[in-house]
């Protein structure tokens, strides 16, 4: 099987360190996979804002890019669910069916480690009190459901606290974000204080963007509390302790 | 009653007001999560939820796809009864028939039914300007008018009022619209009903015509159907000797039958009740008993328009049951009032532009936007209706219809995002201006985060619409594939 990493654009330009974790972890589980340096993005801001004409050319790259490939892996519940549940709408704008091709071989980190390598014990060692967010589009859109706890649960010294109303959005939603401000923080704030109630040292999800949101709340509100992506936790080792 | 939804400013402004008004945010909280656990907790108990849904849904889609004859067969049935049946295009031509109906009979006083659509086209309004008014008797719709206040919510319009608020409404305004409040009323929810319970039985015995909506429009039978809890609808439809209902058309059903589907639909996603206490059927024109004269308006009022939209129609599905307002984290957040419409939440968010059309008017533009996209709507709807797929596909509706003029912001950013985007070479020369940037920043950066990263606090516009409530992370040195292209592995 061919297994190429699409990063997502907000971890290769922000987030590199999760990038690198796929990588140590996949590696560690004996996958050998690729990024293929002609990926950007999923496309996702500009399908969502409305952008659809703007979406054509940078779903085209995506396709090009990940061409030859079995299994494109994604530390992104949002990017995937973009890439399987909306490259079909940016293909029928353009005319081009070409451009749904690589949505139906995209797979979520957790979908990939649990559905395709059947492995839910990844090996990894993480001493700390850690809580979970279910992000939006694991949870409704993927539908991962239990995938990423599970993971989580045969993590080594990791002791995993349930996060209050941890289904409930935390408010980012892409340039959401910004268009209604306000609000999107009035939703974070509430998620940022069930995350405080769980007394954790660390709030885990699989979206880095999310985790932007949730992340800039507890740091403004000087919480202390440090927000990782699964893959930065399911790739630490003893080594790393 | 002057108190309108008309002139409203865009979703972002109008939720500003919300959000800064601590009460209301307690009050949604709390009514919002306490009707959420009540759905949910019925709507588990029903094994083939899933499969209730799916029908709701074809049954819907069924009847929209063959509207037209299943309306032609509801107006013979209807006519067969006794009803006389108009057709109105829209807001306008249905206040001008009831209006038109109520000077004929020399009424200067209507009792209402809850009803959305009735709402939906101003109808008091109308009527106050012909000298006609027009009572409600839903409780918290009295609430609503005595207190010269707007609805914000589809099942439960006064949600933003506490009781303690609906005390001081009672006790300043019944008065002057009837029997006032008792005196020494309490805040007590047994007392309050009391009180409304007198205010409006005088009102229900003297009144000669009744308006009503339907829930439901029986086409092979022409019978019409009204959900409610408190017995004050029954109340209207039965009293009254003319009885004047306007029904949008997309209520039809086809068959008696499809109602049992629905009637289990209804109450489990609207109160999160198994069954909701007074469900009322009629058959037009029983002779001696009930109204003896029966009007029923059908009302397009834009749902041509929606049902043309391939992506949208499905939001004429919908069975006003309110389950994706109370889930939803914006409406929880806001209230009903920042929508600026009868319709608000995340159905309203995409009914409204598919009625009104976008392109138009900047408030309902940015209705589609009022959303996360979390997709807590889509799973709490009875009828299926993909709330996040119609209102991605209406951003693009409103994106199009601005793509002639001078571009806004937006649309610049999103259009060099997007050539930045498609080329991976043009992106990593952007990364690496970042990780230049992130060499300066770092200095500027004044917090440490959590895990060794600098945080950036507050930057100027447009960065400030991020950082105004929140920190971010400094850029790192090095893109992922900057380190990928030296070699790097891990």
């Amino acid at each position: 099987m061919k297994v190429a990493v699409m990063v997502t654009c907000i971890n290769d330009s922000m987030f590199p360190d999760t990038g690198k974790s796929v990588f140590r972890l996949l590696r560690r589980l004996g996958v050998d996979a690729d990024f293929p340096e002609a990926q950007t993005c999923c496309a996702q801001p500009m399908v969502n804002t409305g952008y659809l004409d703007e979406a054509v050319p940078v779903v085209r790259t995506f396709v090009d890019a990940f061409a030859g490939y079995d299994a494109i892996v994604t530390p992104s519940g949002s990017c995937a669910g973009s890439a399987r549940h909306q490259h079909a709408i940016v293909a029928r704008r353009a005319g081009d069916e070409r451009l749904a091709e690589a949505g139906p071989r995209v797979y979520e980190l957790s979908e990939f480690l649990v559905d395709v390598l059947g492995v839910s014990d990844v090996g990894a060692y993480f001493p700390h009190r850690v809580t979970y967010h279910p992000t939006c589009h694991s949870l409704r859109m993927l539908r991962v459901g239990e995938k990423p706890l599970r993971l989580l649960r045969a993590v080594r010294g990791l002791d995993l606290i349930e996060l209050p109303a941890a289904e409930e959005c935390c408010g980012f939603g892409g340039t959401f974000a910004v268009k209604n401000a306000e609000t999107s923080t009035a939703i974070g704030a509430d998620k940022a204080r069930h995350v405080r109630a769980t007394g954790a040292e660390v709030l885990v999800a699989g979206d880095n963007s999310c985790l932007l949101h949730i992340g800039g709340m507890l740091s403004r509100e000087r919480t202390g509390v440090r927000v990782m992506h699964l893959a930065d936790v399911l790739a630490s080792t003893e080594e790393d302790a | 009653m002057s108190a309108t939804f008309v002139g409203m400013p865009a979703f972002p402004v109008a939720a500003r007001e919300a959000l800064a008004d601590s009460q209301l945010r307690r009050n949604l909280e709390h009514a919002t999560h306490t009707i959420r656990a009540k759905r949910a907790a019925v709507v588990g108990e029903v094994d083939e939820w899933e499969e209730l849904r799916l029908a709701g849904a074809a049954i819907k889609d069924n009847t929209l796809l063959h509207l037209d004859e299943y309306l032609l067969q509801l107006e013979e049935s209807l006519q067969a009864r006794g009803v006389t049946v108009h057709w109105a295009r829209d807001a306008r031509e249905a206040c001008d028939v009831v209006a038109r109906i109520a000077q004929t009979h020399g009424v200067d006083e209507i009792v209402k039914v809850k009803s959305m659509v009735t709402q939906e086209i101003g109808l008091n309004e109308a009527l106050a300007a012909q000298g006609i008014v027009a009572w409600e008797t839903d409780l918290a719709e009295l609430i609503v008018q005595l207190g010269d206040d707007l609805p914000s919510h589809i099942l439960v319009p006064a949600i933003h009022r506490n009781r303690a608020e609906i005390r001081e409404i009672f006790r300043r305004r019944m008065a002057a619209a009837g029997r006032p409040a008792p005196e020494n009323l309490s805040d007590e929810p047994a007392e309050l009903a009391a009180a409304a319970r007198l205010h409006l039985r005088e009102k229900f015995l003297r009144a000669k015509m009744a308006v009503s909506g339907a829930n439901f429009a029986v086409a092979e039978s022409g019978t019409l159907v009204v959900v409610e809890s408190e017995g004050n609808g029954r109340m209207c439809l039965t009293l009254p000797e003319v009885l004047v209902s306007v029904v949008g058309i997309e209520k039809v059903v086809p068959t008696f039958a499809d109602l049992d589907v629905f009637l289990q639909l209804l109450p489990r996603s609207s109160t999160g009740e198994r069954m909701n206490p007074y469900t009322s059927t009629w058959t037009g024109i029983a002779p001696g008993d009930g109204p003896q004269e029966m009007h029923v308006v059908l009302l397009d009022n834009g749902r041509t328009r929606a049902l043309a939209d391939d992506v949208g129609r499905q939001a004429l599905r919908c069975i006003r049951c309110s389950a994706c307002l109370n889930v939803c984290p914006v409406y929880e957040r806001t209230g009903g009032h920042a929508y600026g419409s009868v319709y608000p939440g995340p159905i309203g968010a995409i009914l409204n532009p598919l009625l009104k059309g976008v392109g138009v008017d900047e408030q309902t533009d940015s209705l589609p936007y009022a959303s996360s996209l979390c997709g807590a709507c889509f799973d709490a709807c009875p009828v299926r209706i993909d709330i996040p797929e119609v209102l991605v596909h209406l951003r693009t509706k409103v994106v199009d219809a601005h793509r002639e003029g001078p571009p806004k912001a937006e649309a610049v950013a999103m259009k060099s995002a997007s050539w930045v985007l498609s080329d991976a070479r043009r992106l990593g020369f952007a990364e690496r201006g970042l990780g230049v940037a992130s060499k300066v920043l770092d200095r500027v950066g004044r917090r440490v985060l959590p895990g060794g990263r600098r945080a950036l606090g507050r930057l100027p516009w447009p960065g400030s619409l991020w950082t105004n409530a929140r920190d971010v992370p400094a850029p790192p040195a090095e893109s992922f594939r900057a380190w990928w292209r030296k070699g790097g592995r891990p």
